[in-house]
């Protein structure tokens, strides 16, 4: 141990110096948002909650080939479909389990028609578990909601794919 | 009867006493919360309340509606006593703290030596925790806390002499009143420096919160403990460590008395110097808390035990024989 290094351990000098730095830190500006009432920057390729789009004049987009079904590795995903009396093909039964969902956006990738979509959405919390077995009105319900969000996001990641 | 109004009219004292004492410890959590977290540039807790004031208020309602767990091979008695016991002594202690030189709960003329006694016993609420857990964590954090509390009020034990030397009498309002020309922290300063890192030490805070290391003991003696009895635990840490403060400003700091018995100083009461001084030292307190790293047992003993130790004995001769030479020692009146 040299002089200096003595001088400073006993008159513990550092430990001010330190002390003078956290109180100026107090006053610097915050590195982190006021969460609930301020929120991050969310990616378009953020996979949050789910939704079932529509067409501009209100038809549903899913065709019932039932692709996302399929790819889904968590199985999470169940359809039933019939033809309708137009004789297009259309689902009975859209659900997904969002408790089993791992939010990998495997579904959004197979869709051949932008109807499933995972959205910016990520505050879906609920107080029970039957909350969140999503059924097709719920779903299509979110596609309604946030539709304006969801076209743009498509739109700004279309040409990256 | 008249034993009866007595004693209701004592707990009416008592009611005074403690209920703001409570209620300061909420706020008191709530400002270390929210330094710790300014000087991380965080925000801190800033929603339950104006500038997040009720939030302690809030986790204690949480405490109080969780479940009490009292793990099966636990000694229930004694589980359940511990937390008791800590938050009941750092309460105890606050009888002889004055806030002014009549507003003190019972003016004993040992005040000092009564302050001392009773935060020393703090360390049973601790060593009976970790004991009646009966698992290794608990154990062993109770363990550390014992030998780093019983280490460091050794060196507190000395300080408090120190100043004792100059005042010539165990009374907290003695000591305040001696202090009314110079405040001990000018010619004490070496003391007071020590003083305030062993009050560190004494109540388990950073950088001496070896106790409660989490990444080695997990919660140190409070690990098997949840609902009301952690929060009772907690209450009693940050109790003492408010006790700390007042010590500490009664011991260097001149208490109750205004920086400088002039105008603009002396018309504001007694008290809110005192809770003036208390509050900058938990200040410092909160401060230090964000920017040491945690000590090593090891050294942990050897500050306490070879630097503290010595160096507030060889304080102590100093004192004596300044007072001694210069003919300064106190009138002792028996």
């Amino acid at each position: 141990m040299n002089l200096s290094r003595i001088i400073r351990t006993i008159f513990l000098t550092e430990f001010f110096f330190a002390i003078i730095k956290a109180i100026k830190e107090i006053f610097k500006p915050k590195k982190t948002i006021n969460y609930p009432f301020e929120k991050g920057h969310i990616s378009p390729r953020f996979r949050g909650e789910h939704a079932l789009r529509r067409y501009p004049n209100g038809e549903e987009r899913c065709i019932a080939c039932k692709l996302c079904e399929a790819v889904c590795p968590a199985q999470a995903i169940t359809i039933d479909s019939e033809e309708r009396e137009d004789g297009s093909r259309k689902t009975t039964r859209y659900d997904i389990d969002m408790l089993k969902c791992i939010y990998c956006g495997l579904c959004q990738e197979s869709c051949p028609v932008d109807a499933i979509v995972q959205g910016p959405n990520f505050e879906f919390a609920t107080e029970t578990r039957e909350e969140l077995y999503y059924n097709k009105e719920k779903l299509l319900d979110n596609g309604d909601r946030w539709e304006t969000v969801l076209a743009k996001n498509i739109k700004t990641d279309k040409i990256y794919r | 009867m008249e034993y009866f109004n007595t004693l209701l009219n004592e707990i009416y004292k008592i009611m005074f006493l403690v209920i703001p004492i409570l209620v300061s410890v909420a706020m008191i959590v709530w400002l270390d919360r929210r330094v710790w977290g300014l000087v991380q540039k965080r925000r801190g807790p800033n929603v339950v309340g104006p500038f997040g004031l009720l939030q302690t208020l809030a986790d204690a309602l949480k405490y109080i509606f969780k479940e009490i767990i009292i793990p099966a091979s636990a000694n229930k008695t004694i589980f359940i006593l511990a937390p008791v016991i800590t938050m009941t002594l750092a309460l105890v202690a606050w009888a002889v703290i004055p806030l002014s030189e009549t507003m003190v709960l019972s003016d004993i003329n040992v005040g000092i030596l009564y302050l001392f006694a009773v935060s020393s016993l703090g360390v049973y609420g601790i060593i009976m925790g970790g004991w009646a857990s009966n698992s290794k964590y608990p154990f062993l954090g109770a363990i550390r806390s014992a030998a780093q509390m019983v280490s460091y009020e050794v060196s507190i034990g000395i300080i408090i002499i120190n100043v004792l030397l100059c005042v010539g009498s165990l009374n907290l309002n003695d000591i305040v009143i001696a202090q009314k020309n110079l405040w001990y922290v000018v010619p004490l300063f070496p003391m007071f420096v020590v003083f305030f890192i062993s009050a560190l030490a004494e109540t388990n805070r950073p950088p001496f919160d070896l106790p409660e290391a989490e990444a080695e003991l997990v919660a140190g003696y409070q690990t098997e403990y949840s609902g009301m009895m952690y929060a009772m635990f907690w209450l009693g840490e940050y109790a003492n460590i408010l006790l700390m403060c007042a010590m500490g400003s009664i011991l260097f700091l001149g208490g109750w008395l205004p920086p400088l018995d002039i105008y603009p100083f002396n018309i504001v009461p007694a008290p809110f110097w005192m809770i003036f001084k208390i509050l900058f030292l938990f200040f410092l307190f909160a401060i230090i808390k964000a920017i040491v790293p945690r000590y090593r047992y090891d050294q942990l003993m050897r500050l306490g035990w070879k630097i503290f130790l010595p160096f507030s004995l060889i304080y102590v001769v100093l004192t004596a024989s300044f007072l001694l030479y210069f003919d300064k020692l106190p009138k002792v009146s028996f």
